[in-house]
């Protein structure tokens, strides 16, 4: 077994209901879990994209790649690697932050990160953050100084760099059709 | 034209030629009954109703398997749904293209844990090519056509059509379509589009069969593997057969794969893997290209797949790309119908001749142990059964040693001629698969090999078979024990037999002649040649119990995660 890795796959489904499950089964039934999944329609309202992070070694991921691509609600697949593709997260963090040199520390912060404070209350300071995970994941430490209250992440969303997009055609993508072609 | 779903789905039925439907009624579904006496639709579509949903599921499947057609099976809502499951995952198991139609309750009770209500999309995601849930009644149609036309295509396998009740109720507009029709338009026409986006021609690459004949032209040592891929693919073994008298190299095929080549043919090794013969199994340790075709590699085929056909480089042509390195790692691929890459391969293949290393595969013999008391052995009934019967016949098995032992000595001519569980292994399979064989084929001979075990597990469908007027001879190997359980604690549990001891009856004799069939018990190779020889002249339902040594094994055997030369019995 190789070693295991992040993997993250981009998946073109058909958007309708059951289809996300279907997909997110086969990480299950060989026992990985998901790390991230964010979901959501693409230009076409018909079609959804989801994108799916992973940690798991390359022949099981291959696999899941290709158990997924044989599925009839599912249009395409691709994995996206790091260097090739850019990604994205929206991160919100909701912060105690209760005396004024506390706030204006706060703020600072999220000028530099060139994030944005989206709520304010007495006690508190909601902030938006859209980046890599390296990013959320610095930001996050030095928030955690002052405590974080509340995080939510959306997951990451990525598409590759260039001109290819996930439908383009290659050989493997017209074997996976070839299978599934119904004259 | 205005008409309910409930006569939609009828007419629907009709468009794709459905002449038989298996199934069992319930509360939700009756709508859809309703329509065989209401619209006359039981005039055109026969309804064999079984004793239970499996059995009415694997006759389904049975119908499928024996002709390449679509078999249709209903059910009920919760427990029918269910009832069914075993017999989907092993239509899918095996590729068998099988329509299952279930009406859930009403959309309004779904997800309320109401009477008899389960997550059917939810329970048969996993062993379904496609399933889908219909609450919106203008989809019907469009839904019934494409699962139909999912199911038969590329490599296929069953679907399940869940409706909510009230669906079935409501009054839609409904025009029939001829089936070549149906690509043109909705749910299937917008699949095809989007697909035809990526494909310009759904044919397979010509590079990489050029890059096959050249591999071929560089070995010495080819092999080939046949799977139940070129059982399915229409009309594929004609071309398979051009293939390998063209190849003239050795042939090996899963026992899925039996019937892909005549089972007398001079090329032919047997069956491939842990209970294939000595010849099959060494070959792929020698050979320098093993070509496979079809065939998925379950660890029933390639025992130790890291080890397996290790000296060879190997080819896998399938139509399922995700098949392709899934279980042993390959060196080339060809993806396709069977058939088609086989024409397109022997178009250009030259005539070869491997003398030397057929010589060197065939003189591997499998030894065939001689009978211990006397009983008739299992290979001697077979051989009887082999002497009465042709090409014109049709062999079910349940799961277990009766299962390898017609796969290792019976004659098999012709693709379609053995309908078995490969894949799923399901006990209890046979019968009701014999049914539904025989229904598609009444002027074929079917016959259904069991074993104790299998038989108690489904076997009060006799009652199907008799009042249906479906006859089938049922030869019972009985052991009094479950055979290939024991063989394996006999081999590698200190020979403790836990729970695989049925010194529990019934009375197999009396239980057949309860359903009216004849009935007859046998323990010599000349009673049992008598009686066959009677059940096959009579036509009619005929069960022949064979009391049989429980000490015999079926041999060859390579125990699981070993190499192809280990044999644990030989």
């Amino acid at each position: 077994m190789s070693e295991i890795r992040r993997h993250t796959l981009s998946v073109l489904v058909e958007n309708a209901a059951g289809v996300l499950s279907h997909v997110t089964r086969f990480f299950s039934r060989k026992g990985y879990n998901i790390e991230s999944l964010a979901v959501g329609p693409t230009d076409d309202a018909s079609v959804s994209r989801i994108t799916i992070e992973v940690s798991a070694d390359d022949a099981a991921a291959e696999q899941i790649i290709n158990q997924l691509r044989k599925m009839f609600s599912v249009y395409s697949v691709k994995e996206l690697p790091r260097k090739t593709s850019v990604r994205r997260e929206l991160v919100l963090y909701k912060v105690k932050a209760e005396e004024p040199d506390m706030r204006n520390e706060i703020i600072q912060i999220v000028n530099i990160f060139r994030a944005s404070i989206i709520d304010v209350s007495l006690k508190t300071l909601t902030i938006a953050l859209i980046g890599d995970e390296d990013k959320a994941d610095a930001m996050q430490n030095l928030l955690k100084n002052f405590g974080i209250l509340e995080l939510a992440r959306t997951g990451v969303v990525a598409l590759e760099r260039g001109e290819s997009t996930l439908v383009d055609e290659t050989k493997e993508n017209k074997e996976f059709n070839l299978g599934k072609n119904m004259n | 034209m205005k008409m309910k779903c409930s006569q939609v789905l009828m007419e629907c039925l009709l468009e794709q030629g459905v002449d038989t439907v298996f199934g069992y009624p319930g509360g939700t579904i009756l709508n859809i009954y309703d329509e065989f006496e209401l619209h006359g639709y039981g005039e055109k579509i026969k309804h064999i109703l079984t004793s239970h949903e499996q059995g009415a599921a694997h006759a389904a499947d049975g119908y499928a398997r024996s002709t390449g057609k679509v078999g249709v099976c209903f059910a009920t809502s919760g427990p029918g749904a269910t009832n069914l499951t075993t017999g989907i995952a092993t239509a899918y198991y095996d590729s068998s293209p099988v329509v299952f139609i279930t009406v859930n309750v009403p959309e309004a009770l779904i997800g309320k844990d109401a009477f008899q209500e389960v997550d059917v999309t939810g329970i048969t995601m996993p062993i379904t090519k496609c399933n889908y849930l219909v609450r919106d009644p203008e989809t019907l149609a469009d839904v019934v056509r494409e699962a139909f036309a999912i199911a038969r295509s590329g490599r296929p396998g069953p679907v399940v059509i869940d409706i909510a009740k009230n669906v079935t109720l409501t009054e839609v507009d409904f025009e029939s379509l001829p089936l070549s029709e149906h690509a043109k338009s909705g749910r299937l026409g917008k699949r095809l589009r989007r697909s035809e986006n990526n494909l310009k021609a759904p044919e397979p690459d010509g590079e990489d069969i050029d890059k096959l004949l050249t591999m071929i032209g560089e070995a010495k040592k080819p092999l080939v593997l046949a799977g139940g891929g070129v059982i399915r693919s229409k009309d594929a073994v004609p071309e398979f057969i051009k293939f390998i008298e063209k190849l003239g190299a050795p042939v090996t095929t899963s026992m899925m794969g039996i019937g892909a080549c005549p089972c007398d043919h001079p090329l032919y090794t047997g069956m491939i893997g842990m209970h294939g013969t000595r010849a099959s199994n060494i070959a792929t340790t020698k050979c320098d290209l093993l070509i496979i075709v079809g065939c998925r590699l379950s660890d029933r085929v390639a025992l130790a797949p890291q080890h397996f056909a290790k000296k060879a480089k190997i080819v896998h042509i399938d139509i399922d790309r995700a098949e392709i390195d899934k279980n042993v790692k390959t060196d080339h691929h060809i993806i396709g119908d069977a058939r088609r890459v086989l024409e397109l391969i022997n178009a250009k293949l030259p005539k070869y001749d491997y003398p030397g290393w057929r010589e060197e595969v065939f003189a591997q013999k499998t030894k065939v142990a001689p009978a211990s008391s006397g009983k008739a052995t299992p290979k001697e009934i077979i051989d009887i059964i082999n002497k009465y019967t042709d090409e014109n016949t049709i062999v079910t098995t349940d799961v277990g040693q009766h299962q390898m032992w017609v796969a290792q000595y019976y004659n098999f001519k012709l693709p379609k001629q053995l309908i078995s569980s490969g894949g799923f292994g399901t006990m209890g399979f046979g019968l009701g698969a014999a049914i539904g064989a025989k229904i598609a084929n009444p002027d074929k001979l079917v016959i259904h090999c069991t074993g104790d075990g299998s038989f108690r597990m489904n076997y009060t469908e006799y009652a199907t078979a008799k009042y249906y007027d479906v006859p089938i001879i049922t030869v019972l190997f009985n052991n009094r024990a479950l055979g290939m359980v024991r063989q394996w604690q006999a081999l590698t549990a200190g020979r403790r037999f836990s729970q695989t001891t049925l010194d529990r009856g019934p009375d197999f004799v009396k239980f057949a002649q309860a359903f009216d069939f004849e009935a007859v018990k046998v323990s010599t190779k000349e009673d049992f040649d008598r009686e066959f020889a009677k059940a096959v002249k009579s036509g009619k339902h005929y069960m022949i119990e064979c009391d049989i040594e429980t000490e015999d094994l079926v041999s060859p055997m390579i125990p699981g995660g070993a190499k192809s030369d280990e044999f644990l019995l030989d």
